[in-house]
């Protein structure tokens, strides 16, 4: 609920600049957040009990709903419409329900008739009432991409209290919505009414899609509902954090709409919402820490490159070993012809490395420091010992045991290694015949 | 109840009558009748397919039961629920749901919750001890889709130590466990045991059961035979679970389906 107030001070701050005291469109700038933070936070729930497809079937369901509604009635009054959609809606759930139990058809495929069917005859019905009943329809093509901008003071008196009210239930039954959407069959036994509490989430989610149909319409609906969810699933492991991100997300772009078809005329408000929320969406999917995609991506850099950079150390030692020389000086020719990197990456990965100071520039060519030396000790030693753990615990031939240990070694902690060497009790050898450095040894060496 | 009403011993803490179950209009269990007496631990045994699961879900009121009734501690189950511990087959639910392991251990204790309360600091207590029972306070913050599958399995064991129940049902427990793993929750088992409390078991490896139960069910739809597993637990009722697929009853079943979409049968 603090989302709410400060969505609230959000709101007052730009209405004071921008929007005359008292004005609908403050009114509507208030319908607007109150429907992005309920579809946010129902919308989490759908999208967590992967009923994206159906909140969208049940949307688009909706439409002959209205006009029948209209048609029978001849008045329009938000509250009959929130009736008449919510019976075709909901008509339109229980078709997609029933189908997979008692034909071979499939739910996706039910969703797409169900939706298809509904909507066609929504427009259909639509075409008629503008035929019969003259001017006055102009108001019922408005819920195929919504207008928030002819919303009056009763209609959002409606959307209002029934945000509200969802927003209120979904509270209230958290724990158990979100014990029913994870492991049914447990909530059961812990005798939960499983069917009731399933009836009445989806009754929330039509109740979402049917307030925000004025302002956003049938056809984009359905983004309202998911999208904020969406994106904050990329932020958190947790669901009541996902929840009040998504809502966070939907009231952001109930202000950004609003916002600017304010200032901006001819903009639609519902429109301009679903086009925050998916970029809202797509950046999550790119930058949020952990799941997104950069992130994840310099991640598997990051350590391609440190992998680069112990082997570069690594053959240094090698070679240094082999030439029973420690100061030997290599060129760039070495490494580029050894590694097969280019002339650029290696540089740049040698440059690092002289940064570090485990390499010093020396005649045109490349020494290892102390340090270096250190910490190429600790790579061979990596290498050293895990093929000896393979070739005696494991029983492995020595000749196998290379590529494991290649990658092993960019990967043990120090806790391990430590292990290691007291299981194997400090080997000198590894399996190949080459001495495995530790601590004393190479004290030794760096003093002759 | 009608028929033949049995005479209940007082320690049977389960008591299965005539319990038929069908997935839509296919029936997979058929006529099953046993009672299971206080303080066993009884494996119940058969090949993929038989019904063990289906058996445990219709004793619980997951899925409904075409004929038959189940009664627990003589009562019908409803009334007893939070005596009533469970742990589902691993792959019933999405482990990719946005929660951590001690959020997953205390649903545990929803049922003594109650509704519209969340859960308390006592609940966390606890739910956190019975973690480390099973060896997971390390992972208790981690989101549980980053668990490997024995360890999300230990966290639905501690799930239903939480629920501190008399009668424990549990389904396929070590499946994907390594040994060691398995070693710790067998003793785990044992303990409840210990406090004379029944814990309910479907098991796959057929070479430890004489070592973890004292108790079988062996069942492939249809009860096979249950009693103490020294006795029970024989070659010839072996491979009257095992061996053949029953062939008759299969067919039965499906000329049944095929009766009730025909409408022949109602
Ligand atoms: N949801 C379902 N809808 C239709 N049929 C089902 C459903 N679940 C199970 N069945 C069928 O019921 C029968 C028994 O299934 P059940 O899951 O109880 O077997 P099980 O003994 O637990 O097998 P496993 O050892 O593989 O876990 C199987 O033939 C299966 O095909
Ligand atoms: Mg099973």
């Amino acid at each position: 609920m603090e989302l709410l107030t400060s969505n609230w001070w959000l709101f007052d701050e730009i209405g004071k600049y921008f929007l005359p005291e008292g004005s609908t469109r403050r009114w509507v700038m208030f319908g607007a957040i109150l429907l992005g933070i309920s579809s946010g936070v129902i919308g989490s729930f759908a999208l967590l009990r992967k009923q994206s497809l159906l909140s969208d079937a049940m949307a688009h369901a909706a439409l002959p709903g209205i006009c029948l509604i209209y048609m029978l009635t001849g008045v329009k009054d938000p509250l009959l419409f929130l009736v008449g959609a919510s019976i075709t809606g909901l008509l339109g759930a229980i078709i997609v329900s029933e189908i997979p139990r008692h034909t071979r058809i499939k739910s996706d495929t039910a969703i797409g008739l169900v939706l298809s069917v509904f909507f066609a005859f929504g427009i259909v019905l639509l075409t008629v009432i503008q035929k019969n009943f003259g001017g006055n329809q102009a108001g019922l093509d408005a819920f195929l991409f919504g207008k928030a901008a002819l919303l009056v003071r009763y209609d959002l008196y409606v959307i209002g209290t029934m945000c509200l009210l969802l927003i209120g239930i979904t509270l209230l039954f958290y724990k158990e919505f979100k014990l029913l959407t994870f492991d049914r069959g447990f909530a059961i036994t812990l005798g939960l009414p499983a069917k009731k509490l399933e009836l009445c989430m989806t009754l929330l989610i039509v109740l979402a899609v049917m307030v925000g149909l004025q302002a956003v319409g049938v056809v984009l609906m359905v983004a309202m509902l998911i999208f904020p969810a969406a994106a904050a699933r990329q932020w958190t492991d947790q669901l009541g954090r996902m929840i009040i991100i998504a809502a966070f997300v939907g009231g952001f772009a109930g202000v950004v709409g609003s916002f600017c078809s304010a200032i901006m005329s001819k903009v639609p408000t519902g429109p301009v919402m679903v086009v925050v929320c998916s970029t809202m969406l797509i950046f999550s999917m790119f930058f949020a820490p952990n799941r997104g995609l950069i992130p994840k991506w310099l991640r598997l850099r990051n350590n391609r490159q440190r992998i680069r950079r112990e082997n570069i150390l690594k053959s240094c030692y090698k070679t240094c070993e082999e030439r029973e020389n420690w100061k030997v000086i290599f060129t760039l020719k070495d490494f580029t012809t050894y590694f097969r990197f280019s002339n650029y990456a290696t540089r740049q990965l040698l440059h690092y490395l002289v940064k570090k100071q485990r390499l010093v520039s020396f005649n045109g060519g490349w020494q290892l420091t102390p340090q270096g030396l250190d910490k190429a000790e600790q790579i061979i030693r990596k290498h050293r010992l895990w093929e000896v753990y393979l070739t005696e615990k494991m029983d492995i031939a020595s000749d196998h045991v290379h590529r494991d240990a290649e990658d092993i070694e960019h990967a043990l902690d120090d806790k391990t290694v430590q292990q290691l060497e007291e299981e194997l009790q400090s080997p000198t050898q590894d399996p190949h015949g080459k001495s495995i450095p530790n601590v004393d040894f190479s004290r030794e060496r760096k003093t002759t | 109840m009608g028929r033949e009403s049995k005479k209940v011993d007082e320690e049977t803490v389960a008591d299965v009558h005539d319990l038929t179950v069908s997935y839509h209009i296919h029936p997979v269990l058929w006529d099953v009748d046993f009672q299971v007496p206080r303080g066993k631990l009884m494996a119940i045994v058969g090949p993929n397919g038989a019904g063990k699961s289906t058996l445990i879900k219709a004793m619980l009121g997951i899925i409904p039961s075409t004929t038959g009734w189940v009664k627990i501690f003589n009562e019908p189950y409803q009334k007893v629920r939070h005596r009533i511990g469970y742990v589902p087959q691993r792959g019933s639910v999405d482990w990719d749901f946005p929660t951590t392991a001690i959020d997953v251990v205390t649903m545990g204790r929803y049922g003594k919750i109650g509704w519209f309360r969340r859960p308390g600091k006592k609940d966390r207590e606890i739910s956190y001890t019975y973690l480390e029972k099973v060896g997971m306070q390390d992972f208790a913050q981690r989101q549980i889709s980053q668990l490997s599958g024995g360890q999300q399995q230990r966290v639905f064991l501690a799930r239903a130590l939480a629920q501190e129940a008399d009668i424990y049902f549990m389904d396929e427990p070590f499946a994907g466990v390594d040994v060691v793993t398995e070693k710790a929750i067998v003793n785990l088992l044992f303990e409840l045991r210990e406090q004379s409390k029944t814990v309910i078991v479907v098991h796959h490896d057929l070479q430890t059961v004489n070592e973890y139960f004292d108790w079988i069910l062996l069942l492939n739809m249809r009860k096979i035979a249950i009693g103490n597993v020294d006795d029970t637990f024989n070659e010839e009722n072996l491979r009257k679970t095992y061996g053949g697929k029953l062939a008759i009853l299969s067919k039965a079943a499906n000329a049944m389906t095929k009766g009730r979409v025909d409408g022949i049968i109602d």
